[in-house]
Order: C-alpha cells, then structure tokens, then sequence
C-alpha cells in the first residue's frame, strides 16, 4: 500500500511537526509495517516550469533520426518572456500540448545538468522533460504531456507535477484490509497520535442527494455471496474529459496509472474509500443486471481479453447478454468503459470474500479490487462509495447523476464479542486495566459495553477480521505497545533433553568428519532421469517416489528416493570444480509413495483417535538415510611419498568403521544393485541382539558407466544406508567387557578356496570352528599367482587364542585351530595350504 | 680358579702390589677419559672392566695370596674397581649427553613442509548450526521435537488455523504432492511438528522444532525452495507474550551475545494472536545503525535491527483443534529461518552456498560454529 502524506493529512489533522519519519514509525509500531519512504522529485533543483508547445519542425537528420525544433511559451520564467527554442527527440505531443520544461541552469536527478548547448544545429536551450528523466517512473518512451488546465506556461511544474511529495509504502498484514485505504491509514495516524480523524465516507456529498429509487433493475439471486449491490447511474458525460492532474499526480503517486476520467474516479475511490467500484458503459448493458453464481463451462471474456471458463463457484454479474463481469474480481470486455461512452452504470457491492479468494487463484487473476474484496472490505459504505464516484463523475466529467439508487440486500450484522477485561493482561503478561481496555477498544472503533468483569465489543464494520477475543486482545496489545511487553524466563519442568536418535546423528557426524569426509546438504528434488542416470531398474522401490504436483522444473518433478542422486551431484560439482577428490556424506530423509489420501478434519475439536491414525497413515513413509560417496585423491601425495586414490575398500571401510564406532555388528555379503559395479558391491546387515540380520544398506566402488555419466573420479564408491535401522541397532548400554591376562597363542593359517568363495564366509567358518578359546580373526592376505592353481586363492588368517583362566597347554591352540579348519574346509572347501 | 697356596711369598704375586694395581687403575681412568664416543667406551669397558681386564685377572689372584695378605689386595683391588666403575659411569652419561645432542641436532626437520597426508572433513554448518540451537533450548529444559518433511495438509494447515480459503495460504507457496486431492503436502513450516506434539502429548509442553521446510521460490541468492527453521512451542498454564520475550531474549544472547535483545512489532500469523515480529539488536553496529569506520552498518543496513522471525500467543483455536484445553493452558510460539540466522552470524551473502556442497564452503565451517 502506497499513502502519499499528504492524502494521509487530508483525513487526520497531525501537527505540522510529526514528520513522515516519525509517523511511520508509530504506524509501524501499530501493526502497518514500514516498507519505504520515497519522496518525489529528489535531486531535482533549479527552474522547471510549465511550458506551452508554440511549434514544433520535425527534422531529419543523417543518423536516421528525426527529431523536433520546438518553440515553446515558460511565460516569464525565462526572463525575456520570449518562446524558448528547444530541440526535442520525442514525438507524443503536439503544438499547443502543455509540457514540462527544466531550464538552463536546472539539476535533473542524477546531477544532471542543464544547459544551452548546441546540438543537430540549433542552440537547445532547456529540455522538454520525460517522467524517467525527473525520475518518477519508467516510462521512457515520451515525454509528459500535461491534462489542459493543469497550469500556465511559467508556473513552477514541482507543484503540478507534485514533487516533493512524499510516500510512505506499507506491507498490509491479511488481516488489516482496512489498511489497503487512506481511509484506514488515516485512521491509524489518528490513534497513533490521538489526532482529530474526519471519515471520508461520512462527508456530505455534493451531488449525492438522489437516495431514494431505483438507479438501475439488479436482482442478486445469491445474497450469500453478493449481500449489498448499489448501482447508480449517471449520464451525459464527457468521454474526452481528462483527469485532472491532481487526481492523475496521487493515482501515480499511489501506484496506479491513469487510465481514463470514469476507470480513474473508480480507482481513486477505491483508494480513498477501500471499497472497490466497477463502472459498466450503461449503453453496452442490456436488460436487469442480476448477480449469480456462474454455470460449469459458462464462458466470459474479461478486461484484458482473456476468454475465461466459468466454475459454479463463481460469481457472475449478467445482463439479458449473460455474464459480463467476474463479481468482484474483474469485469467483463463487452461492457467496459470506452472512450464514446457517455453514460456510466456505477456498482459498488459487497462480495463474500471466500468467493473472491477462489475465484482468484482459479483464475490467476490479482487485481486490486479482488485484493481488497478478498480480504473484507467495510460493508456500510457500498452507497456511499457509490455517491462519491457519481460526485466525482459530475464534477470532473460534466455528466449529470440520474435520479435514484438500486441498494439490494444489507449489510452483514457487525460481530459482538464476548471478552473478560483482564483477557488482555493475562495473555500479554502486561499491566493493563480493565479501562485501559475499554478504551483502546474504543479507539479502535469497536462499541463496548461493560458489565463488571465482562466485556461485550460490538467490532466497527471495516474489521471484518476481529472475531475472537483474542483479536480483540492484540487490539488493545499493540496501542499499550509491545515495547511494554516485559521479559520473564518461563520455568518448565524438567527435560528429557536429547533424545538417543538425536545425540547419536551427532555422533555419527562426528565420526564421518573425523574420518576427513564432508558434510553435504542437497535438494531432494529428482527426476526419471537421474534415477535412470543411476540405472536403477523399473522394477525397483526406488522408482516407487512421490510426485509433486507443482515441481520448480518439469525435470525434477519427484521427491528423491536415494540421497545419492544428490550426494553424487555434489561429488560431481566439486569435481567439475577441480577437487581432485571428494569425500562427502550427506544425511536426509528420502521418501516412498503411498496412495493413501489424508482426511482433511475438522477444526472444531481435536481429531479421534481413529481419524488421527488415519491422518499418520497417509503420510508417506520418510526413512532418514546417510549417503557416502568417496572417490579421487583420498590420501594426497607429497614429499612424503605417494598418494592414494580412494576405491571400495575404503567406502566399505567408512561404513564398518561407523558401525563400530556405534557398537553395532555388521555382516557384509557381496551383493548387486544399482548404481553400483555388480562385481564390488556389498549389501550391509545389522545382526540384532536375537542375531537376526536386518539390511541397512549397501556399500561399494560404483559401476563404472555411472562413475562416467556422472564425471566423477574413476572408481568413485559410494555407500548408502538406513539411518533408522542402523542407530535402531545401536546397543542401550554395553556391557563391560571381561578379558583374560594370560598369555596369547598364535596360529597362522593359510587356506586355499575358490576364487568365489567369499573370505567372510570362510572367515565366520573358522570363527565358529575355533572354539571359545578363540579371540580373534583377522585376515592378513589374500594370494594368488605362484603355486595357486587357477580358479582358487589363497586367503591367510591370523588366529588369536586365549584361555580366561590359565595359559594354554603345549598343543590345545593348534587343537582348536585344527577344528577351525575343519569347519571351513566342510562349509567352503577350503583346504589348508603347503 | 687357584686355591689358597701358602707357600707363595705374598711380594712374589706382581699384579697385586699396590703400585701394579694403581697403574693399572690409571690406565683404566685413562682409558676411560680418552673414550671419544660411546663405541669407544664400550670398548674401553671390556677391556678394563671385563672378564679378561687387567684389574679382574689381578683379581683371580688374591686366593694365591697368605691370608693375612688377602684382605689388602683385596681392598685395594676393590677400591680400584670401584674407581674405574665410577669413571665409566661418569664418561658414560657425558658422552650419552653428547650423542643426545648430536642426535637431536641430525635430526631436525623443516617443520614448515606440508603435512596434509589426508583432506580434512567437517559437518555442515547448518547441521552444527540447528545443534548449536538445540542446544540453547535443551539447557533451558526444553525438547527437540521433530517430524516428516512431507506432510498431511491438515497438519501443515488446517490444524493451526490456516483453513483451505485463508489469504495467508498464499502467502507460504505451497509444494503439493500428486494427486493434490490425497492432501500431502511438503511442510511450509516446521509448524505440523507441534501440531503433532500437541496431539500426542500432554502439557506442559515446551519443544524446539528445527528441520527443513519447503516453499515454491525460485533459487537465488536469497530465496531457495528448501531452507532450514526452528520453531517453539511453549504450552503451559500461565504461559503470557512476556514468557515469549524472555526466551526470545535468552536464545538471542545464546546465539549472538550478551546485550542482544529483541523487540516486537506487530503482525499477523494465523496460527498465533497476538501476532509479532521479532527483530534482533544488529549485532554487529550493536543498535547504533553505524560501523566501526562510521559508515551505515552494511548488516542492518543502517536500522540497528534485523528481522529475525514471526512470534505469538498460540491462537486458542489451534489448541482446540489440537486437543489442548484453551481454557486451562495458554501457549507462545516462535519461528525463525536458520539459515537466514546463519547468514547474518556468518556473514554469507549467498544462500546457495549451503546448498552447492562445494567442500571449500562447508570446510570453512569445522565441525562445530
Ligand atoms: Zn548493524
């Protein structure tokens, strides 16, 4: 909302040293928000004056341009009284237009200067000015050509073209629709400093007499949605009357631009009133006008030349023709103003503003009427909205009013709400009595009466938005000031604080950084094509993502169902950007479909169980994930030697080193799945407390076509896994472990297997073979080559073992080793090795 | 090993008169002194200490010696022994010393050289940022409450007063998931949260809700379709907007220091009434709208204040709907961007760098901020 001050000073009668700084800072602290302050005409100083176009000699020149040699009359301001002679580069103007001129010696903004100068052989002594020149606007493409009237050649143009008027522009809450006016602006500046207010609505009206009658046949067939419906005429009016330039200067300075006198006077009433006019060309009308809500696949073409299809939702305003008007929110092409129309058919009419709110966003139309209509606009005023417009049109556009006005329907009935007088202290924990609370009450316009304790507030007409005690409350809050709210500490009870998922995301954090990887936040946003970029089958969960309805790029259109099309992004831009390697991780939800629809409940009462459960049950199941990706320089070279290329030892690595780091027991199978190279793929599972294996996940070097699509670093690896299943595995307390002192017995074993035989495998074979004189297992190499026969390997196990309570009888190692080996060479074939 | 010979004149037995002992002593000490290095002096203890040393071979025959010769020789062969045990031990820990030295000396390295065997990582800052946030409001007793990023339009909507035909439904642009009639939503707010903690729990209630929400904006150095929010919830009885200012105020000095308050103005939330915005003491100018050069301060750009969030009372229609008695409890909430938090503590001008994952960005950061 743009209020020039001076249209603000019209209704409320500020002391002359309230500047406009101060006033928008009290109206800020009241709720309307200080946007800007912008004055006309800065930087602008020196002679510009009102000048008279005499003659203009349009003249070629060699560069292609045609440009005008213009006399022009500035009266006396130019000391001589003699015509000014002024070459001119724009053409929208003729002999005898009223145009504004800087003269030798003026300052346009931008420190620039004007002098007489030579140029395309005459000596130009000023300029004829633009409104991008004097910095009010954009439109460069002419000069300002001034209404008739607006002032004689040699008069100061800052006053006609109102420079140095200044504008406050304020962010209007949904909430304050009265806002959207001077109306309202004014009355905020008069409670912000207890100034005398004058309603513009409630003025006499100069040619509003004619109140009884009929103006024009309306019936509303829906009162709901169209409760007041005034229509007025007037005839005889002049279609080439211009605006007056006062009128055209706070239009402008209010954002709006000059249309015409009639659409003019409808916006300048809306300005000034809040109430949003439509003005039909009466001639174009035929028959009743009769409001109705539109039939399904009902057609209407708009103002600016849109053909529309109707909803039964919304409200049409027809004549005998069918509909010529979207009621509220736009008219219609065949009944707009022209510039032969002489008789004008005024509406001013109240709208249900859930209605316009639809009709708008169903159409896409923003206008300023649809913005004020749908967030309520003072229902009283509709008549004398109507009165102002026809008073406006008579003066300004010769037309005569025509006897009557059609007034259909009434006005809602103002809210009165209940209210306790200590409401406002209790919920504000300020001290404010209880006529503390009458009176800013009051002062908002409401009508209170007073019983004791209880408060009934009768809430003014232009506040729709007042319904609760609780807006009431605010009311009384922001004229107390909320500066005075004071700051006191609340003492809750005592917290769980972090919860156990919680404190263990940290850790796991913690961990990957500490292990020299980078934490990453990506879009979840994907599409087909990079879940087809990672080869994922058709077949796959991961194709199974939930669609967005309105995505940013028609690209991305999916909620992701891996963190890797993200995380692999970023490896990609870091290496795109020169990273010679990347180690990321990324934590995030990802998201599965579900075809369930959400109950939209009511609001009345707190859902039922049964509605609650089937409220949770639609929304999509969102595991978190932790997404690795490790590939390119992992250790750097340098003076110390060579470096080290990450590959999948280290991805499988991270991801025991996590599990570990957490206490959880991991298993790790060979595996295949997309996006990773189906030979060096691991899937990963939790062995829970019961020994049960839960998947988690899968960890790998990726397959080489996607390391290359992507353009990552060769043998880029990645892992990702289910954050919920894997800190779900995390063990509540760990129980201290109990270890013997005596001392250790080692024996080396080397085996001999198919190359297919998975080293885990033979591995859990020994560890179960070995008895519980076993400590550990590790393995130590893995060979083949040189006395290995093809197809088989040679994997060597380090064997630990240990008695609790004694130490180890000359042969019981080798015993329990031998038993070790036995196990393996019946579950893998392995055979003991030279 | 000869035994005890009586026969033999005790002068007869050379090595041991006191003069043969004393040179050979001397000789030992000078030895011992001479010892360049510790080789040298290991040499020189073999060779006057050992087995077959001068003083152990003299020492061999004192049980040739009368009895009543055995005590002097043995004495002095003892005193002798001692000296030059002495000396070896003093030369051995001068010349340790020197080797030390020396040592430590060959061995000095350039520790200007590069040391960076492995890239370092770090965590996000927005990650450490919510942390650091969570922190604030864990110490005062409150809990991290969190929830699905893709939500039922009731609880993102309805539920706190923002009804399918309410103007401010605009004002959050909304990404819907298809169908639109299934009413799934991505969270505009982190507000859906405490609808469900409301739903689910009884009050008191006092929970912190940081997560990533989503709006339809276009991604610029400003605006992105994800960012970061925290929002509170407090619902107790007795609960007043003075409670609101005070925690407003301690999470404001707990992010930015001490002396940096917040103020209100007026504004208008569906979900809360009376509404606020809350605005933060610049914490750079520190209020005085001026740098330390004197220029307009470029962080709040000459206002002493920077927006920081929207607050109020729980509108008693939301407790309501989320089953909370409005007669008996009444509730403040609050709500700020995190990454917007994060811009101005850290003066990152670009939002999209939280988003890029260029690692030279999140590096910056560490592992805690
Ligand atoms: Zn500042």
């Amino acid at each position: 909302m743009l209020a020039p001050v001076s249209w603000i000073r019209e209704y409320v009668e500020l002391p002359d040293d309230v500047t406009t700084d101060a006033l928008a800072a009290r109206l800020t602290a009241l709720g309307l928000k200080l946007e800007a302050i912008s004055r006309t005409g800065e930087g602008i100083t020196g002679p510009l004056v009102v000048g008279r176009v005499l003659t203009m000699e349009p003249e070629k020149q060699k560069n292609g341009k045609t440009i005008n040699w213009c006399t022009v009359d500035v009266g006396d301001a130019n000391g001589t009284g003699e015509p000014q002679g002024i070459v001119c580069g724009a053409h929208n103007f003729a002999p005898g237009d009223l145009v504004v001129v800087v003269l030798p010696g003026g300052v346009l903004p931008g420190g620039f200067a004007i002098s007489a100068r030579k140029t395309y052989g005459h000596v130009s002594a000023g300029m004829i000015c633009s409104a991008a020149e004097l910095g009010l606007g954009q439109d460069g493409d002419g000069i300002i050509v001034l209404p008739a009237g607006a002032g004689e050649p040699g008069d100061s143009a800052f006053g006609v073209l109102g420079l140095g008027e200044e504008v406050i522009e304020f962010e209007i809450n949904p909430d304050r629709a009265y806002a959207l006016s001077l109306r309202g602006v004014a009355r905020e500046a008069a409670l912000a400093f207890g100034a005398p207010y004058t309603d513009p609505v409630l003025r006499d009206l100069r040619t509003g007499e004619a109140a009884d009658g009929t103006a024009y046949p309306v019936e509303v067939d829906d009162a709901a949605g169209c409760p007041v419906f005034v229509a007025r005429l007037v005839s005889g009016f002049d279609p080439a009357a211009p605006t007056p330039a006062w009128m055209q200067r706070r239009l402008q300075l209010a954002g709006m631009r000059p249309i015409s006198l009639a659409v003019d006077v409808t916006n300048y009433v809306m300005l000034e009133t809040g109430r949003p006019i439509h003005a039909y060309d009466a001639d174009a009308v035929r028959g009743t006008l009769r409001v109705r809500r539109a039939t399904a696949g009902e057609r209407l073409t708009t103002l600016d030349d849109t053909e529309r299809v109707l909803s039964p939702e919304d409200l049409v305003v027809t004549d005998d023709s069918g509909p010529i008007g979207l009621g509220g929110v736009m008219g219609g092409a065949s009944t707009e103003i022209s510039a032969s129309t002489t008789r004008v058919l005024v509406e001013s009419a109240h709208w249900d503003a859930t209605t316009m709110f639809r009709t708008g966003r169903r159409h896409k139309i923003t206008s300023e009427a649809g913005k004020r209509n749908e967030r309520g606009v003072d229902p009283t005023i509709c008549a004398a909205a109507a009165d102002r417009v026809v008073e406006l049109l008579v003066e300004l556009g010769g037309a005569t009013a025509e006897p009557g006005t059609t007034y259909v329907g009434a006005p809602p009935a103002p809210a009165t709400i209940p209210m306790l007088a200590d409401l406002p202290a209790r919920v504000t924990g300020m001290a404010v009595d209880a006529d503390t609370t009458v009176a800013h009450l009051e002062a908002v316009g409401c009508a209170v009466s007073r019983d004791g304790d209880d408060l009934q507030a009768i809430v003014p007409p232009w506040r729709p938005d007042l319904s609760d005690p609780f807006d009431l409350v605010e009311e009384v809050a922001r004229i107390v000031g909320y500066d005075a709210v004071p700051s006191v500490l609340p003492t809750p009870t005592a917290g769980r604080g972090l919860t156990r998922s919680q404190v263990l995301r940290r850790r796991v954090g913690r961990v990957l950084a500490g292990a020299g990887l980078v934490e990453v936040v990506s879009f979840p946003f994907t599409g087909e094509a990079a879940l087809d970029a990672l080869e994922v089958p058709a077949d796959d969960e991961r194709r199974d993502a939930v669609r967005l309805a309105n995505p940013l790029a028609a690209t991305e259109p999916l909620y992701t169902t891996t963190l890797l099309t993200g995380t692999l992004g970023a490896a990609a831009r870091n290496t795109g950007r020169g990273a010679p390697g990347v180690a990321l991780f990324e934590t995030g939800a990802v998201a599965f479909a579900s075809d369930v629809a959400a109950p939209l409940l009511g609001v009345d009462r707190r859902p039922t169980t049964d509605e609650l459960e089937a409220l949770l049950a639609a929304v999509p199941r969102q595991p978190l994930h932790l997404a690795v990706v490790l590939g390119g320089v992992r250790e750097n070279a340098g003076w110390w030697g060579a470096g080290r290329a990450a590959d999948w030892v280290d991805v499988v690595g991270t991801v025991r080193d996590l599990a570990d780091e957490l206490g959880i027991e991991v298993r790790v199978a060979n595996d295949q799945r997309a996006p990773w190279h189906p030979g060096r793929c691991a899937r990963v599972d939790v062995v829970t407390a019961d020994g049960t294996l839960v998947p988690v996940g899968h960890a790998g070097e990726l397959h080489p076509r996607v390391v290359a699509r992507l353009g990552l670093p060769a043998r880029t690896g990645a892992a990702e896994l289910d954050l919920d299943v894997l800190l779900g595995a995390v063990p509540d307390a760990v129980r201290g472990p109990v270890f013997s002192t005596y001392p250790v017995a080692k024996e080396d074993v080397a085996l001999l297997v198919d190359a297919g035989v998975a080293a885990g495998d033979v591995e859990r074979a020994l560890r179960d073979g070995a008895g519980a004189l076993l400590e550990s297992v590790r393995l130590f190499d893995v060979y083949t080559g040189t006395g290995v026969p093809d197809g088989r390997k040679s994997l060597a196990f380090a064997l630990r073992f240990r008695a609790p309570d004694r130490t180890l009888a000359e042969g019981e190692a080798a015993a329990a080793r031998d038993a070790a080996v036995a196990v393996a060479a019946e579950r893998t074939g392995a055979v003991l090795r030279g | 090993m000869s035994g005890p010979n009586n026969s033999y004149d005790p002068v007869e037995v050379t090595p041991l008169k006191a003069e043969a002992v004393d040179a050979m002593r001397e000789a030992a000490v000078a030895a011992i002194a001479a010892a360049a290095d510790l080789g040298q002096l290991k040499q020189v203890r073999i060779e006057h200490t050992g087995d077959r040393s001068p003083l152990a071979l003299a020492n061999r025959e004192i049980g040739a010696l009368p009895p009543q010769a055995r005590k002097d020789a043995g004495q002095r062969i003892g005193r002798a022994r001692g000296e030059v045990a002495r000396a070896l031990a003093a030369r051995q820990e001068v010349l340790e010393a020197e080797h030390e030295e020396r040592m430590l000396v060959e061995e000095t390295v350039d520790v200007t050289v590069a040391t960076d065997r492995r890239p370092r990582g770090a965590r996000h800052p927005l990650t450490t940022g919510a942390e650091r946030v969570a922190d604030v409001f864990v110490a005062m007793g409150w809990e991290i409450a969190e929830g699905p990023v893709i939500e039922a339009e009731w609880l993102n909507f309805d539920a706190l007063n923002l009804g399918p035909d309410h103007p401010a439904r605009t004002m959050q642009d909304t990404f819907w998931t298809s169908p639109p009639e299934n009413h799934v939503v991505l969270r505009t707010h982190t507000s859906p949260v405490q609808a469900r903690s409301m739903l689910t729990r009884t009050p008191p209630i006092y929970i912190a809700c940081p997560g990533r929400v989503f709006r339809t904006d276009e991604y610029d150095a400003t605006h992105s379709p994800m960012f970061h929010q925290v929002e509170g919830l407090a619902i107790d009885e007795g609960i007043t907007m003075a409670h609101l200012k005070g925690t407003l105020d301690h999470f404001a000095a707990a992010m930015f220091g001490e002396g940096i308050t917040t103020r209100f103005r007026p504004s208008y939330f569906p979900f809360t009434e009376p509404s606020a915005e809350v605005d933060l003491v610049c914490f750079v100018c520190r209020g005085t709208a001026v740098d330390e050069a004197g220029d307009t301060c470029r962080t709040c750009r000459g206002e002493g204040w920077i927006e920081w969030g929207g607050c109020g009372v729980v509108n008693p229609r939301v407790l309501v709907a989320c089953g909370v008695d409005p007669e008996r409890y009444t509730g403040f909430a609050f709500g700020m961007g995190i990454d917007r938090t994060l811009m101005f503590r850290h003066g990152v001008e670009d939002l999209r760098g939280f988003f890029e994952g260029d690692v030279r960005f999140t590096t910056a950061f560490g592992t805690e901020i």
